[in-house]
This record gives C-alpha cells, structure tokens and sequence, in this order.
C-alpha cells in the first residue's frame, strides 16, 4: 500500500482526532497491529493496520482533527521504497465531497468532485469492509445519480423522497460533507447559504446544524461526549430507516431449558468463570448467520455481499447514555466460553472507550438484547452496511404450553428485523429456527 | 478463607469501592443503603457478575447466583456477606 488514512469508523464518522500514536518511523508492523489511538463521536478506538509492512513517516501529528481518508502515515509493505513524495500535504488535509480523499493516482489539480467510489480496486474482504464503510457517505449522491447512469438499476438503493435538484453541483454550494448534505436536507437547510467551518471552507454536518438551529454559524460549541454520541447513533439509524428496508419476524421461544442449564451450570462455578444468558444469545446468532448467509453481511453499492466470516455486533449500552455495538469477530468459530470472555472483554473495553477500529466496522450481524428486566420486545433498526439484527426482549414468566399441560415458564421474544434488499420471508424464518436451535443447551456444560 | 470475620466496615469500603470502579460516575458517597444495584445505580448483567466476581476476590466470598438479590442493597449485601464469611 502505502498511504495508511483516517478510517470510517461508523456509519456518520466524518472526522477523527489523533490522540496518540503507537509507532514510530521504521517500526515493522503487522496486519492488525493497533498502531494509533483515534477520538471519536463514539470514543477513543484504537486504530489497526490492515497490512504487514514498515512505518515509513507519520503524517499526521496528535491533536490533529482529520476527515475520514486523511493521510495518517506511510506504510510500506515488506521490500517496497519509500514513494518520491507524499501524497497528500498534511497540514490542511482537504475535505473532499465525495468519498475519502484517496491519495492513490497522482492527484489532479483539484480533487475531481465526481464521487466516483467504483473505480476503487477491490481487494480482500476483510479490509473492504473497511473501505465500504469509508464509502458509506456515497449511496445517497450515487442513488440520486443512478438513473442518469442509465443502466438497470440492481435493487433500487433507496429512492430517497425529497432527493435534491441534482447531483450537487460543487459550482453552486462549494463543498460540503455527504453527512452534511443529508441534514441539509433533511432540515430543509439551503447550503449554499452555509458558511462552511471545514478545511477550505467544506460545509461540516455542524455546519448545517449550526445554521438550522440559528445559531451563530461555527463549530459547534464543544458539546459533551454524549451529545457526540447521541449525534452519530442519530445519523446512523436515520441513514438506515431513510435505506433500508426492513421487514420484522417474531417468535417467543421457550428460555426455561436454557436458564435451567445456565444455573445448574453456573452453581459449580466461582464467579469469575460464570456464564451468563447473553453469551448464549450471542452464540446462536452466530449460529444462525453461519447457517443463513443471506442475512450475514454487508449491503452495499454493488448489492449484498455475504460475509463468510460471523461477526455478531453486541449492542452495548453505556453508562451516561448512547450505546456502542462492537464486533465479536469469528463468533460462530467460538465455544460458550470463549463467547462470555469475549463479552466480557468487549464491554470492558467499550466502557473504557477502547475499542478497535475494527471491531467498529466488521460487524456483520447485530444483536441487541434487552438484558434480565424489562420490556418483552424490541423490534430494532437494522446496522448499516449490515443487514439484519436480532431483538432481544428480557425474559419473561409465561403461560406456556409444554406437552399439552399449561405451565409457568420463562420465555423470550426474538424479533429480526432483516433487509428485504437482501432477503425474503422465508429465509427470515429459516434463521429464526436456526436461531431456536442452536440455543439449545449445549449437550455437555 | 477469612480467619477473622469481616467487619461491617471492611464489607462496605468493599462493596462501594468495587462498585465505583465498576461503574465509575456513580459517587461511592451518594450510594444510599437502600439503592438497588440494578434498578437504582443502573447496573447491568455484566456488571452485577463483574462486581460479584470483585467482591469474591476481595472478600473470599463466594455469592452463588440465586444469592444475587442478598447483595443487590449496601444494606443487604453487609449484612449476607458477614454472615456469610463468619
């Protein structure tokens, strides 16, 4: 490679600001290294390396705020020189108004204002991931632009109802962020009357705000990590109810097996080796995605891609607010144990604000779980890119009909709420059973 | 484990200092003897095995899962684990 940039770390990610970095100049790295330390809306993430190679020049300086695609540092990949010159200048990286500013071809003039994300090389999977997300901002100009491409559209991506005049025209609004655009619109906000605060004066997601709400044009004012939070949770699920569209199946399931293993099982074991209820939800649904792929990956310009990898994204509510979903990556490979201890370790690592780029991108499948009280159901708002997420309700004391006799009995209520752009009914229903069977009590504790 | 039974004092230093690095924006000094580790201070399931499995560390008491709602108050946690531990 060469140019390691700024990642998208989540669907409305339009900024990070370096807080640290973890190598210097001529260090060798490795495919997932965590090599720098990014602040987000949704807190510190540790940035990982996708690539094995040598830190040839830092780029960007700590305290730096960067837009998704700034050149954060040169990595040469094993035996390869250092490039005549860098890419890109640092200080005043630029926001471009399509996707990330990519250092690749020797760079025109101007960044063609074409957000032409499809000329990108697709490489390996894992890392598209990545990019895909960093390509996230894109399916709303390029749905706009689609009929004038005038090819069959593949599955329609979102006619968007109130879709402006064009493509934007650079010439009359001068840059503006895609996150920006879309509140824009939303707010019926005019953004070539925005002033926009952004490198060479792009109009920022703020920006608009800023502007709708009245207030003096600017940065926003320093506003609180949660209000950060709340802000980028907002943009995420807008962008998924505005794209997707979903459909919801439900079944109740018997829980009483379950939780009788679960405390025969925890009776014989000291705390700190405990399992609890959600790490056997966590694992059937990697159970059910592996055996359902069509509702296991992620959607994107070019359609669904199933993912042949299972990462559940466990939706984690933090204390003062917001919630995060890190990834469990490979959980369908894990035992009940390695399942709870990555549970555990995520969490911790949630609350702490520590989480890993990619544990922030690679999910492929959500689940969201309302925990041991509360409300019986939740018919959730689908992940983007991904497709599908698994609802959760607490368990709840139950009539139940067990071998023709009506008996007290501990139930829970799954709902999927899954993308019809990628799949039907039927197959919703098929990873519901999946679902039921794989949270069968393991046969041996 | 314990040669000596833990004093009241000992179990509640314990139990508001481990909850305050379980959760750390709850004051240890605000806790109320009555607050409820789950409906009150907002704890989830995670953290209620976290903190169990602290005070088993800590203290060398073992609080089995059906016990769980004995530890669930300051109050009620003083009074099970020093019965407990005697």
């Amino acid at each position: 490679m060469g140019v390691f940039t700024m990642p998208s770390l989540g669907a409305d990610m339009e900024a990070g600001t370096l807080s640290e970095w973890l190598v210097k100049p001529g260090d060798s790295v490795r495919r997932g290294d965590v090599i720098a330390v990014v602040e987000t809306q949704k807190g510190a993430i540790e940035i990982e390396v996708f690539e094995d190679g040598t830190v040839a020049d830092l780029t960007a300086e700590v305290g730096q705020e960067l837009p998704v695609g700034a050149p954060l540092a040169t990595i040469l990949a094993p035996g390869k020189a250092a490039p005549e010159a860098p890419p890109a200048p640092g200080p005043s990286p630029r926001l471009s108004p399509g996707p990330a500013p990519r250092p690749a071809p020797r760079p025109a003039p101007r960044p063609a204002p074409e957000p032409e994300s499809e000329s990108e090389p697709e490489s390996e999977p894992e890392p598209e991931s990545e990019s895909e997300s960093e390509r996230e901002p894109t399916p709303e100009p390029a749905s706009e632009r689609e009929p004038e491409r005038g090819r069959p559209t593949p599955a329609p991506a979102a006619p968007t109802p109130a879709a402006p005049a064009q493509a934007p025209s650079p010439a009359t609004t001068g840059a503006a962020s895609p996150a920006a655009r879309v509140r824009a619109r939303d707010l019926g906000v005019d953004l070539s009357s925005v002033k926009g605060t952004g490198p060479g004066g792009a109009i920022l997601l703020s920006d608009v705000e800023a502007a709708s709400s009245g207030k003096p044009k600017g940065p926003i004012p320093a506003s609180s990590p949660a209000d950060e939070m709340r802000r980028a949770i907002a943009a995420a699920m807008t962008r998924s109810k505005r794209t997707i569209p979903h459909f919801y199946m439900t079944q109740t399931l018997d829980l009483q097996p379950v939780t009788d293993w679960l405390a025969a099982t925890n009776a014989d074991r000291p705390p700190a080796r405990r399992l609890l209820l959600g790490a056997l939800l966590v694992r059937a649904t990697a159970l059910a995605a592996a055996s359902v792929k069509v509702l296991n990956g992620h959607y994107t310009d070019d359609g669904f891609a199933p993912s042949d990898a299972v990462n559940v994204g466990v939706a984690i509510a933090l204390r003062g607010g917001g919630l995060v979903a890190p990834a469990l990556i490979d959980a369908d490979d894990m035992t009940l144990d390695e399942v709870m201890d990555g549970m555990r370790d995520l969490v911790a690592r949630a609350r702490a604000g520590r989480l890993r780029s990619r544990e922030m991108t690679a999910g492929t499948i959500t689940l969201s779980s309302l925990g041991d009280t509360g409300a019986e159901a939740m018919a959730g708002v689908i992940f983007p890119p991904q497709v599908a997420l698994v609802g959760l309700g607490a368990p709840q004391t139950r009539p139940w009909v067990v071998d023709g006799a009506v008996l007290p009995r501990q139930v829970i209520t799954l709902i999927l709420s899954a993308d019809h752009r990628a799949a039907d009914g039927r197959q919703a229903a098929a990873f519901i059973d999946a679902f039921r069977s794989a949270l069968a009590p393991p046969e041996t504790p | 484990m314990t040669d000596t039974a833990l004093t009241e004092d000992t179990i509640r230093a314990a139990y508001l200092e481990e909850l305050a690095r379980i959760a750390p924006d709850i004051d240890p000094t605000s806790v109320g003897a009555d607050d409820h580790l789950q409906d009150d201070l907002g704890l989830d399931s995670m953290d209620v095995l976290n903190f169990v499995t602290a005070l088993h560390e800590r203290l060398g008491v073992d609080v089995p899962e059906a016990d769980y709602p004995e530890i669930a108050t300051l109050a009620r946690a003083v009074a099970y684990i020093a019965c407990r531990a005697a």
